[in-house]
């Protein structure tokens, strides 16, 4: 069995790595990812790894430089933040179109300005209709998992989808806590050989990568990326469970905590949702009926799995950690349209809190329990701001 | 190198391709592609040429390409590469690949400049290709970096007030060999010779290979689309364009220039190149043509720069 | 109008025929054509080097006339050849 170590969350990403051992990784140093790649040189100085490595002088010509070795057939990693995958945003859309299946850590963390390094998801929830993956880690243990999980599900033939492994920034980036690595030869062996299609490389069949589509072609060629979304769905599900089955750890795509009896939930990502998991244990203990969901998988959306989580419950508080503004969030969107397919659903609220590093503490979201519980709030409600 | 073997290589773009007739782009890259026999795959920046070779769901490609994005064929072809000597360390790949990248003087001098000084600092083995037509043609002829002084573009056109661009081009050649890059050479398609033999130094370079080629565009340069090698030959014979090359540390002027430099050949007044084209007319008589004599002036300082540094 | 369905189409784009530009017949957009007088060339293939367009029939390394099916009749092989053995002559006039 492997033992438990203790590291931080960026470096548990740069151990998944190693152990997979990608053809090319390219990437730009930007905080709170920056541990990772830093971790990854060393491996790559001491020549544990056949990493061809990449120092890009941008964000932008990171991703571009995982686009073209991903096209030529390599297996490829990078990761990013804030403003540098902002940065990316050109190459985001580019990348998920050409059907490169390039892993990038997201270190969750704000946008500009003020400028600000510590965590919120308004990075990539920047990116969500890129048509990227996405899937959300709890902490150090889950990044790691998340990015065991992600080569499969991005590789997968059936999706060839680009995928972020988030994690937030500085929360778990940087915190130490003790986790399971598995070993090399099991990690291997559940991530298994890179397959490429159609490589550039592959100079007896010539391919033309990423050419002009006018309006009679592009629609359907932007449409491969629905199809591809939704066989992901049943992808990731089918790798959660094959993962659990080695590992013991058991995900979902979108997971419940004391869900069955309970009248009133709520919706986190990330590491709020242990926060919320505490708090719901300590009302609990009131004997209030409260559960708490936790999204993981949140491109695509895994909008049945949510319904059958929200039918027959009486209000619904969804934590977004970005906002925008002028209207409700996006995980708050996503909620209220999966919950549109139930025939009396909840009264559902949104509640924005964490912004640019702000701590969330537990007696706030008890409080949150507690207006959901006698109705009130606003739709749309920032938590814990000066106003 | 004659064109009888020539003629024995094998076409790597084909016809059927849209760029506009008389364009020059098609037969620069046809040249260069012409100076080696191995395998190429090819990066190209978003542009006319880009467009033009790949509207889907054909292609006139006949060797592997890629296309991502406008500023980033240098990052793009460097991912590339990257993968080549990956696989090959690792064994997964066998046999020997060259990589070749086109842009135009938008994506190269201007929005693609960081990514191509970053792809040569980094040392990838692949040629950059620069077709130099002196404007974003591909968006209808708008000022770039590369934009000749009093040339006439739809954003810096020539008024009753300002004569077309007020300041000279940057000299991108000049920026890429301030890298120590191994391999740099201004060349034109009219000296084909010259051009495929740069070409296949610049390929056979290992290391970065940069080849800044003047790329007249009958559209945007207003000039008959028949007149496009004679305008390509006229920018060399008024040093407009000198042909020359930097390799290992050694500057060399090559072709017509050589012989312009030698004595052996006239140097060509700028005047004869601005009325060849109707981006220059309101330089060639009228309030302007003190432009003319500042563009000349400028064209002699800059070739007796190259003459001191190619120790002629 | 095209008719494939996105499930037929090749992944993200590729194409994955080289060359299948030569189906296009840019030919068409030509109002000039180019024409050789075969007594006066002397298969230096100038024409052919600077042909934008591939349009220069060679075989055996010989100047065998215009793929008419491609070339946009833009003027440059009359323009450049020594010997003055190419004409442009307008398009539907015999």
């Amino acid at each position: 069995m492997s033992k438990p170590i203790a590291v931080n969350g960026d470096t548990a990403i740069a151990m998944a790595w190693k152990q997979i051992n990608p053809d090319v990784v390219a990437a730009y140093p930007i905080t709170p990812q920056t541990i990772i790649v830093e971790a990854y040189s060393d491996y790559v100085a001491d020549g544990l790894v056949d990493t061809e490595y990449i120092c890009a002088e941008s964000e932008h010509s990171a991703l571009s430089i995982c686009v073209g070795s991903s096209a030529a057939g390599a297996r490829v990693a990078t990761a990013t933040a804030s403003a540098g995958l902002a940065f990316m945003w050109e190459m985001l859309y580019v990348s998920a179109s050409m059907r490169t299946p390039i892993v990038m850590a997201v270190a969750n963390r704000t946008l500009s300005g003020p400028i600000n390094i510590h965590c919120d998801h308004s990075d990539a929830m920047g990116a969500r209709d890129s048509g990227w993956l996405q899937i959300f880690g709890e902490n150090v243990q889950e990044a790691y998992d998340n990015t065991l999980m992600a080569f499969r599900i991005a590789e997968n033939m059936k999706v060839r989808l680009p995928i972020m492994t988030c994690l937030d920034g500085f929360i778990i980036t940087h915190a130490l806590e003790r986790f399971e690595p598995l070993e090399d030869e099991k990690a291997k062996a559940f991530v298994g050989p890179y397959q490429p299609v159609r490589p550039l490389l592959d100079v007896k069949s010539p391919t033309t990568y990423g050419p002009i589509a006018m309006p009679e072609y592009y629609y359907e060629i932007k449409y491969q990326l629905v199809t591809a979304m939704a066989n992901a769905m049943d992808v990731a599900r089918q790798v959660m469970a094959e993962y659990g089955e080695l590992t013991g750890r058991r995900y979902d795509l979108v997971e419940g905590y004391r869900t069955e009896d309970a009248e009133y939930l709520m919706v986190a990502m990330g590491s709020t949702a242990g926060t919320v998991r505490f708090v719901v244990d300590q009302l609990r203990a009131e004997g209030k009926k409260v559960g708490a969901v936790k999204v993981r998988l949140f491109r695509p959306f895994p909008t049945e799995d949510l319904v059958a989580l929200l039918r027959g419950k009486k209000a619904v508080a969804v934590l977004d950690r970005a906002m925008s503004p002028g209207t409700g969030a996006p995980l708050y969107m996503d909620v209220v349209e999966a919950a549109s397919q139930i025939g009396s659903p909840p009264r559902i609220s949104n509640y924005i809190y964490g912004l640019g590093g702000r701590d969330i503490m537990p007696e706030q979201l008890s409080s949150v329990f507690g207006e959901i519980i006698e109705g009130r709030g606003e739709r749309v409600n920032y938590l814990g701001v000066r106003k | 190198m004659n064109l009888r073997e020539l003629t024995h290589t094998e076409e790597r773009l084909c016809e059927g391709h849209r760029l506009c007739a008389g364009c020059a782009e098609p037969i620069i890259a046809r040249q260069v592609l012409m100076a080696t026999d191995k395998p190429v795959v090819v990066a190209n920046a978003t542009g006319c040429f880009e467009v033009s070779t790949t509207i889907y769901p054909f292609t006139a490609w006949n060797v592997p390409w890629i296309h991502t994005a406008f500023e980033n064929a240098p990052a793009t072809i460097s991912g590339v590469e990257a993968a080549y000597n990956s696989l090959k360390r690792q064994g997964k790949l066998e046999g020997e690949i060259k990589f070749v990248a086109f842009g135009g003087d938008g994506a190269t001098y201007d929005i693609g400049l960081q990514s191509l000084s970053g792809a040569i600092e980094r040392g990838h083995d692949f040629l950059y290709v620069c077709f130099n037509n002196e404007a974003y043609m591909n968006t209808g002829i708008q000022r770039s970096g590369a934009t000749q002084k009093g040339a006439s573009t739809t954003t810096c056109p020539a008024g009753s007030c300002i004569p077309g661009k007020r300041e000279f081009p940057k000299d991108l050649t000049r920026i890429i060999i301030a890298h120590d890059i191994p391999y740099a050479a201004q060349a034109s398609p009219h000296n084909w010779k010259d051009l495929i033999e740069k070409s296949r130094k610049g390929i056979e370079t290992h290391g970065p290979a940069f080849i800044n080629v003047v790329s007249p565009c009958p559209r945007g340069w207003r000039h008959d689309s028949s007149q496009t090698i004679a305008i390509s030959k006229l920018a060399v014979e008024t040093c407009v364009w000198p042909l020359y090359e930097y390799e290992n540390g050694e500057w060399r002027l090559t072709g017509e220039s050589l012989r312009i430099a030698e004595g052996s050949k006239e140097k060509r007044p700028v005047s004869e190149w601005l009325s060849s084209q109707g981006r220059f007319k309101h330089l060639t008589k009228g309030k302007f043509t003190s432009v003319a004599d500042e563009i000349q002036a400028n064209v002699d300082k800059k070739w007796g720069e190259l003459l001191k540094l190619s120790k002629m | 109008m095209a008719d494939e369905g996105s499930s037929s189409l090749p992944l993200g784009g590729m194409i994955i025929e080289p060359g299948n530009s030569r189906r296009y017949r840019t030919g068409e957009w030509r109002s000039q054509r180019p024409e050789v007088d075969k007594e006066k060339c002397t298969n230096c293939l100038t024409c052919w080097i600077y042909c934008p367009d591939n349009s220069v029939l060679v075989e055996n390394e010989k100047m065998m006339g215009f793929k008419y099916s491609h070339c946009k009749g833009c003027g440059i092989c009359a323009n450049q050849c020594p010997a003055k053995a190419i004409t442009m002559r307008e398009e539907g006039v015999e």
